[in-house]
């Protein structure tokens, strides 16, 4: 039997429209912006300046603090300013801002098609490659992946997950680079089980990609350490309380860290890049973006240069149809919404997906009939109607926290399936972010 | 240049809406509807008519002239407590008395608590009650006027439970009580004593199934209820069959099943949780034997829903939903 998670989950159509469109090599053309907040922690502080020439893969910008990243350059070129630009949500982040000329990159990255399969390093050599590179995770949240491969010293690693589900409908960039370099995605996952000291590996990929199962499980067999599960499709399987759920059928209880488990999860994207980063000396500079949606005549799956706009990737792919009314960085469960479409794309930009109006329509609200629908599909194990009605009910925080909000994982599914229209997770997201900050202050008390 | 959307995800909703949740219970309504029109006449329909315009008049003007408030009737709430609510009354009752029970469901018992999703207690239940109580004469009276093409011959009697109580209360016992009312194949294909809903078993539980292939309920409180009444009363029966009845004629009489499948799964007035769904079934079917086998009336279903009703807001309360991470530690 195939495995799952065991709680909650909806299905959402799938649409992977775009499966079948192998990945095309966006051209590095134009102007790069590249933004120093590409990771979860604090900005990376930029060490070139206006004027300065950089080749492909050279650092532009450094560390911040532990957890922070490096940044480098996507293109060759030079740099035409170092300055606060709007992202997709239209908030000023610095960037630097990269001419394009030719397209030089730095001497020691290896650019040939050799796969190379040894792994010499050591862990604390591994992790700091991992590290120069840039790496970080991009199923979504943009972890930075060295901090990840080296949990504290009270926490064991048992087992590597690589998350290959891509349960998000629309979305199939894992699944493309799972067809097209399933070997290098496990050689990833082998550096990474080697930096953490663990002999037991899974990827989890969810029924509905044949192909990736059948290319994955067919390079897998040199992989003896390396195990291909194949899971029912349900969302959200791809989150990660719910994948380790899923393959090793243990849940990381609330307030602790997936590690409690033994398991650390990578998402599939994120090993492909430890492979170039480790064994081809290539940081994190390009990713696989699915540019989809049922309005657009031609579906992609693009290579694109980190700081590409939006607008010119969606130009490229054919413009945007008339009938466009929403386009989305990510899938429709998580991915949000873009307010400003020149935008550029960073390390975690898995798709640019465009909805029409039908298709993005919310219902009119109406009354909650207590189905208890939206509880059954709560992965968490909560009750959204309770947690909506607290928090308009203003100010219940002490029963919000009780009633666990913080263990919301924002996947949507309560949202999804209420038939009354009722927009849950909106509701909930406010007092989460109150009843966290109050946590936080309590902490520091 | 487009004009986009910005919102917070999802961006993607379901197929559900209340207003197709409403339209499936009508569907799975619609083979007991049929059986008694069939059984009893045009009368049943003009109930079923009757009861559906009044309960959604009710409604719309409650809403237009009384709260001022947006109408929400094509939601079809309105509908389903009329069709409920012709279900639960005798098919040869008179119209007027259909009108009155809808007033007192939808005015008195679902928009006097803010409306649908607010009500304490199943608003049909509480019409057919309010009718039971004010009207006993009437609404235990089951002469039939005569069955639509000629499909069976015009019957006059009690229900069965009511001939087992009243046969019980004149010093029979149930050997002694005529048979003919008791047998199981009538129970379950066609039985003629009862409310309009209640005649064909197989009838309420086609409409079950496509309430469960629709996944619009679970069958949890359906099958707890009826599991509770046929071990409780099988006990019973087991002490002493010649006073108490078996277990299998519980489980097929009276408004059982359309009590089980129909009006305790009501969304509003059962609880969340599947154990808090759990406790609520088994209160319901100990409620029901209990009535029927000490209480004065024969039949103990409505008020068994009504009474449990109560308890839901505190089983919500204390029955949560088994959190992730809760599970004993290790798969």
């Amino acid at each position: 039997m195939k495995k799952t998670f065991k709680i909650g989950g909806v299905h959402p159509h799938d649409n992977k429209i775009s499966s079948a469109a192998a990945t095309e090599i966006f051209p590095a053309i134009g102007t790069a912006y590249v933004s120093m907040a590409q990771h979860l922690g604090a900005p990376a502080t930029p060490v070139v300046a206006a004027g300065d020439k950089v080749k492909v893969g050279q650092v532009i910008a450094e560390p911040s603090g532990f957890i922070s990243g490096f940044v480098h350059s996507p293109v060759s070129g030079t740099v035409k300013s170092v300055a606060p630009r709007a992202d997709i949500a239209g908030n000023m982040v610095m960037h630097v801002e990269i001419t394009v000329e030719g397209d030089e990159w730095m001497e020691d990255i290896d650019r040939s098609d050799k796969i190379v399969k040894d792994i010499p390093y050591s862990p604390q050599e591994i992790i700091d490659k991992v590290k120069k590179a840039g790496v970080v995770g991009l199923g979504g949240a943009s972890f930075p992946t060295h901090v990840k491969l080296a949990p504290p010293k009270d926490k064991k690693a048992e087992c590597l997950i690589l998350n290959g589900t891509e349960c998000e409908p629309y979305l199939t960039s894992d699944d493309r680079i799972m067809r097209e370099r399933p070997e290098e995605i496990l050689i990833g996952g082998a550096i990474m089980m080697k930096a953490l000291g663990v002999d037991r590996g899974y990827v989890g990929i969810e029924e509905n990609k044949p192909d990736a199962i059948a290319s994955m499980t067919k390079a897998a067999a040199a992989f003896p350490q390396i195990q291909v599960v194949v899971l029912k499709k349900r969302y959200p399987q791809g989150g990660e309380k719910q994948l380790i759920d899923a393959v090793i059928g243990r849940q990381v209880p609330s307030g602790a860290l997936p590690i409690d488990t033994g398991a650390v999860v990578q998402n599939v994207g994120t090993s492909l890049a430890v492979y170039e980063a480790v064994q081809k000396n290539k940081p994190l500079i390009d990713n696989v973006i699915t540019v989809t949606g049922r309005c657009l005549p031609v579906q992609h799956n693009y290579k694109v240069r980190i700081g590409t706009p939006m607008s010119k990737i969606l130009e490229v792919a054919g413009g945007l149809p008339e009938n466009a009314a929403k386009v989305i960085s990510g899938g429709p469960m998580m991915g949000r919404a873009i307010a400003n479409l020149d935008a550029a794309t960073v390390k975690a930009n898995g798709a640019i997906l465009v909805l029409t109006a039908e298709e993005t329509r919310r219902g009119p609200e109406s009354a909650c009939i207590r189905c208890s629908k939206c509880a059954q599909a709560c992965p968490m194990g909560l009750e959204p109607w309770l947690l909506n009605k607290l928090s308009r009910a203003g100010g219940r925080y002490d029963e919000l926290e009780q009633e666990r909000v913080f263990d919301c994982i924002e996947c949507g599914c309560c949202s999804f399936t209420c038939p009354a229209g009722i927009p849950l997770l909106d509701m909930i997201r406010i007092s989460k972010a109150e009843v966290m900050k109050i946590i936080r202050s309590r902490v520091k008390k | 240049m487009n004009k986009l959307i910005v919102s917070p995800s999802p961006h993607a909703h379901g197929p559900e809406s209340t207003q197709r949740i409403m339209l499936d219970v009508i569907i799975a309504l619609a083979p007991a509807m049929l059986v008694s029109i069939l059984a009893s006449g045009w009368s049943v329909l003009m109930l079923i008519l009757v009861g559906v315009a009044s309960c959604v008049l009710t409604e719309f003007a409650v809403q237009k002239y009384l709260l001022k408030r947006p109408v929400t009737v094509s939601d079809l709430s309105a509908v389903v407590t009329g069709c409920l609510l012709a279900l639960n009354l005798p098919p040869n009752s008179p119209w007027w008395l259909i009108v009155i029970g809808s007033i007192v469901a939808i005015g008195v018992a679902k928009m006097s608590f803010g409306g649908l999703g607010q009500n304490i207690f199943n608003p049909a239940l509480v019409g057919r009650v309010f009718l039971l109580v004010s009207f006993p004469v009437l609404m235990t009276s089951w002469d039939d006027g005569g069955s639509l093409f000629g499909i069976v011959d015009a019957f006059s009697g009690a229900t069965p439970l009511g001939a087992v109580k009243e046969g019980l209360k004149n010093g029979m016992t149930l050997s002694q009580i005529p048979a003919d009312d008791l047998t199981f194949s009538q129970q379950f294909f066609f039985n003629l004593g009862g409310s309009a809903g209640e005649l064909s078993a197989i009838a309420l539980i086609l409409g079950f199934i496509y309430l469960l292939c629709r996944r619009v309920i679970k069958a949890t409180i359906p099958v707890t209820i009826l599991c509770t009444v046929f071990v409780i009363s099988g006990i019973f029966w087991l002490a002493n069959p010649e006073r108490f009845t078996n277990p299998v004629f519980n489980v097929f009489t009276g408004g059982l099943l359309l009590g089980a499948i129909f009006m305790a799964t009501d969304y509003v007035t059962s609880p969340m949780t599947t154990k808090g769904q759990i406790i609520f079934g088994i209160g319901i079917g100990l409620i029901t034997v209990f009535v029927r086998y000490f209480g004065s009336y024969p039949e103990g279903v409505s008020f068994a829903i009504l009474i449990m009703n109560c308890a839901v807001p505190l089983l919500n309360k204390y029955c949560k939903p088994r959190r992730f991470g809760e599970v004993k530690k290790n798969g």
